[in-house]
This record gives C-alpha cells, sequence and structure tokens, in this order.
C-alpha cells in the first residue's frame, strides 16, 4: 500500500485492474485504493508479470504493506514508500515499515462505523492482513450484519462522510504542518499588464478548448524560477532536506462542498504553455470528478494555490509536509502603479511564499519571487 | 415575437444546464438571471471556459475572451447566445 500523501495512514483496496499472470509495466494502472480524500489509481512501478495478489478487494491494510507479488526474476512485493524520489529507475522497491504509529489499526471508514455503532475497536477481532479492522470486523461485532461492506460500498461512501473525512485529513495535515514547519512568509506584488496583453493576444481567435488561462503562466513561471532556487523544491524527511531535480508542481484544487486536493503536475517546468494548459485541464477535472494516479499524489515538489479571478487578493498559504515551500497568486486586481515617477493603473497580483525556516531563508526566498515576478514580466520566455 | 422568446427560453435552458453539470449542487431557483453567474455557481476560471466550450458544442456559438464582460450572468449569456444563434 503505498502513501498516497503524508497525511495517508491506511488505504482500502477497491479493485484490482490486472489479474494474476498479466504482463505489467512501469507506469500501468494496477489498482484502485480508496483514501479520505478519493479514490485513487495505483501505477505500478517495475516491469514483470503479477503474481500472488495479497490484498482483496474491500481490505484495509496499513501504509507500506505489499499488495502484491511480481515475478520478475524472483518474487518482489510492490510496495512504495513515498512521498519518494521519482521511481525513475531505482532498484526494486522493497517493503518499508509503516511510517505511522499503530495504534488499534482500524480503516476511516471501520472508525465510523465503530463509532455509529458504538463499537469499542480495542475490542474487536481485526480480519484483515496484519490484523486490521474492516467495516465488516466493526459490523460483526456490533452484532449481525448490518451491511454488507464491499468494494462497490467503500466506492459509494456517501458525500457527507468523504467531505468530513477530507476534512479531518487536512485538519490533521496542516495542524501538524504548523506545529513541525517554522514557516516564514514574503510577498511582492507583480505587474501582470505585459502578462495579460500577451495572453489576450495568445487566445485571439482559439477555440475555447485551447485558450490558455492565467493560472497556467503563474504555474510555469513558478516551476521555471524554482530551479534557481532548488532548496525550496523537495522534501523535509527525518531531519534533513532531500532536494528534488525534477519540479513537480502540486497544484491546490477547491472541490466543490468543501475540501483541498493538491495533486502533482509532473515536470511543469519543462511543458510548452499549451500542453501545461492541457494536462492542468486534465489533472484539476480528475481531481473534482476522477480518479488521480497515487504518484500524483504523493510526489509533488513545490505546491502553488492560486485564488484565480474571483478569490481574495492575498493568500498565505500553509505548506504541505514534507515539502518546504508554497506559492500563492492572489486575485489578478487592477492597481494603482507607478512608472517612471508616474502613476498609472496596472492589472497585478500579489504573490506570496511560504517556506520552511529549517531549509532557507528570507533572503533566497525572495530571489524566488524575484525569478517569478522577472518571467510574468517577459511572458513570451514563457 | 412569441418565437422570440420561445427561442430565448431554449437557449437559457441549454445554459443552465450546462452551468448544472459543471456545479451540480447548485439549486436553480437560487440562480438570479441578472446576478454574476461565476459568483452565484460558484465557477472558476477553469469552470467558466469548461462552461463557454460547452455552450460553443452546443450552439456553435464562440464567446470570445473580450466579450466575456457581456456572458457574465445568465441574461446576459442567453441574449449573447440567442442573437448569434443561426
Amino acid at each position: 500500500m503505498p502513501s498516497l500523501g503524508a497525511d495517508m495512514t491506511e488505504g482500502t483496496l477497491l479493485e484490482w485492474l490486472v489479474q494474476p499472470g498479466d504482463e505489467v509495466h512501469r507506469g500501468d494502472i494496477v489498482a484502485v485504493v480508496d483514501t479520505e480524500k478519493s479514490a485513487i489509481e495505483i501505477e505500478i512501478f517495475e516491469d514483470g508479470r503479477l503474481g500472488r495478489l495479497l490484498v482483496e478487494p474491500g481490505e484495509t491494510v496499513p501504509v507500506g504493506m505489499p499488495l502484491a507479488v511480481i515475478e520478475k526474476s524472483g518474487p518482489t512485493p510492490i510496495a512504495r514508500s513515498a512521498p519518494g524520489p521519482t521511481p525513475a529507475s531505482g532498484p526494486a522497491p522493497t517493503t518499508p515499515p509503516p511510517r505511522a504509529q499503530r495504534r488499534v489499526a482500524a480503516s476511516p471508514l471501520a472508525r465510523r462505523r465503530a463509532k455509529e455503532l458504538g463499537v469499542d475497536l480495542a475490542a474487536v477481532q481485526g480480519s484483515g492482513k496484519g490484523g486490521v479492522l474492516t467495516v465488516d470486523d466493526v459490523e460483526r461485532s456490533a452484532g449481525g450484519v448490518v451491511q454488507k461492506a464491499s468494494a462497490a460500498r467503500a466506492a459509494t461512501t456517501d458525500a457527507g462522510d468523504r467531505s468530513a473525512a477530507m476534512r479531518t485529513a487536512i485538519g490533521a495535515l496542516m495542524a501538524r504542518s504548523k506545529r513541525e514547519i517554522p514557516h516564514y512568509y514574503l510577498q511582492s506584488t507583480i505587474d501582470m499588464r505585459a502578462a495579460t496583453e500577451w495572453l489576450a493576444a495568445l487566445n485571439a481567435g482559439r477555440p475555447v478548448a485551447e485558450r490558455v488561462l492565467t493560472a497556467a503562466l503563474m504555474l510555469k513561471a513558478t516551476a521555471l524560477a524554482v530551479r534557481t532556487v532548488p532548496e525550496l523544491n523537495g522534501f523535509y524527511r527525518d531531519g534533513t532536506f532531500e532536494q528534488q531535480d525534477h519540479v513537480h508542481l502540486g497544484i491546490a484544487v477547491s472541490l466543490r462542498g468543501g475540501g483541498l486536493i493538491a495533486p502533482a503536475l509532473h515536470d511543469a517546468d519543462a511543458l510548452p504553455i499549451e500542453e501545461l494548459m492541457q494536462r492542468m485541464k486534465d489533472l484539476v477535472g480528475r481531481a473534482r470528478n476522477g480518479r488521480l494516479r497515487g504518484s500524483e499524489m504523493s510526489d509533488p515538489t513545490l505546491t502553488v494555490t492560486s485564488l484565480g479571478d474571483r478569490g481574495a487578493e492575498i493568500v498565505h498559504g500553509v505548506i504541505y509536509p514534507p515539502q518546504v515551500a508554497l506559492v500563492g497568486f492572489g486575485r489578478v486586481v487592477e492597481r494603482p502603479w507607478a512608472v517612471d515617477g508616474m502613476l498609472t493603473v496596472r492589472p497585478t497580483v500579489a504573490v506570496t511564499l511560504a517556506a520552511d525556516h529549517r531549509v532557507s531563508d528570507g533572503h533566497r526566498g525572495g530571489l524566488l519571487l524575484e525569478a517569478i515576478d522577472e518571467l510574468l514580466r517577459r511572458p513570451e520566455a514563457l | 415575437m412569441n418565437g422570440h422568446k420561445a427561442a430565448g427560453d431554449a437557449v437559457r435552458a441549454l445554459v443552465l444546464d450546462e452551468v448544472l453539470r459543471i456545479a451540480p449542487d447548485i439549486e436553480p431557483s437560487a440562480l438570479d438571471d441578472t446576478a454574476d453567474l461565476r459568483r452565484t455557481a460558484d465557477l472558476d476560471s477553469l469552470d467558466f471556459q469548461t462552461l463557454i466550450e460547452a455552450i460553443a458544442a452546443r450552439t456553435g456559438v464562440v464567446v470570445p475572451e473580450g466579450d466575456y464582460q457581456q456572458v457574465r450572468s445568465l441574461q446576459g449569456m442567453t441574449d449573447y447566445i440567442s442573437s448569434r444563434m443561426g
């Protein structure tokens, strides 16, 4: 069971998309896992043939537990501890110990059900792998089969339930961030006239589907800028900073009805602006309605939150552990602006940086905002 | 005149249909025809682009970015699209 974000301690296998005996290749989607945030597609990180399945649909297991065996030269359990470095060409993954301390191991669903039914989790015998409590166990313990727990049920967890679970997960992660990360904050205001005009010219006469939004420019500028201040791009884990070579931008996506999810737009620095726009559309669409992939959940190296053209003017973000920085763009607003000693009016945006003092300081952080400013004033370079 | 009104109603229904596809949690009766659609239906810029795209696909009327001011409300969108449909 891969870790699909720092706040995940366990997941429920919803379905296998491959069968034992199937050939699998790195990057194939092999299973779907339910977390508190959403159903996530799990990719495989090596080539081989699928051997035995170790976990059945409906089972909830802790992060780090093998889900199946891939047969190569010898059997190797699939499992990945994430968020980790991009699993480009690393050795076969091994089973890491679960990161989280296990209390009574039970799925979020099982915990909620136990609460509803007034069942004491400590008194229930877990039937899942490693003694993990499932919803079935809880319901059995409550006396009589209340409702058959199944993959289908887990998938259709009612929206209110999901929303509450997500709020709890966000709360836990943000509390951890505020507790552990010594944040510092910087802010600049950027003249967006060049960017706005450049985009208007680019979009004029284009089919709607190919129009590029301001947010795409902001993402590209951030991805390019962070290459010049690489200590803001990576993970802080176990007391050390692990700088990342790839820029996988986490994009904060607000969900209708509440909740927030920040999946990764991979290699955002290397994407031409049109492609970045299409990828962003696809990612936001899937975050809201469909399925995200495991790697998108687990490996953002720097998160950007952009409030679009309707939100607040300034956002001061909270860093997503184990990342070390978050860049926030407010709404683009017209402001009085001084140019060459004269006052004029320009579309502007307030950009902020929240960063981790254990890794960088305000001077270096300031360079990032400066680089973003410069790039957005020369949009043709994006 | 009645025919014109009927055509407008059909376009309004079509626009509303696409808004609700993007924002299924919105109660249609809560949408004021003259209010800013993006605010009342809570559409972000990507949602709005999706809306314009869907309307273009169904009506053939493409709203250029420069005209977005005219299609901010349900009423504005309906009038804009109706007056440009063949």
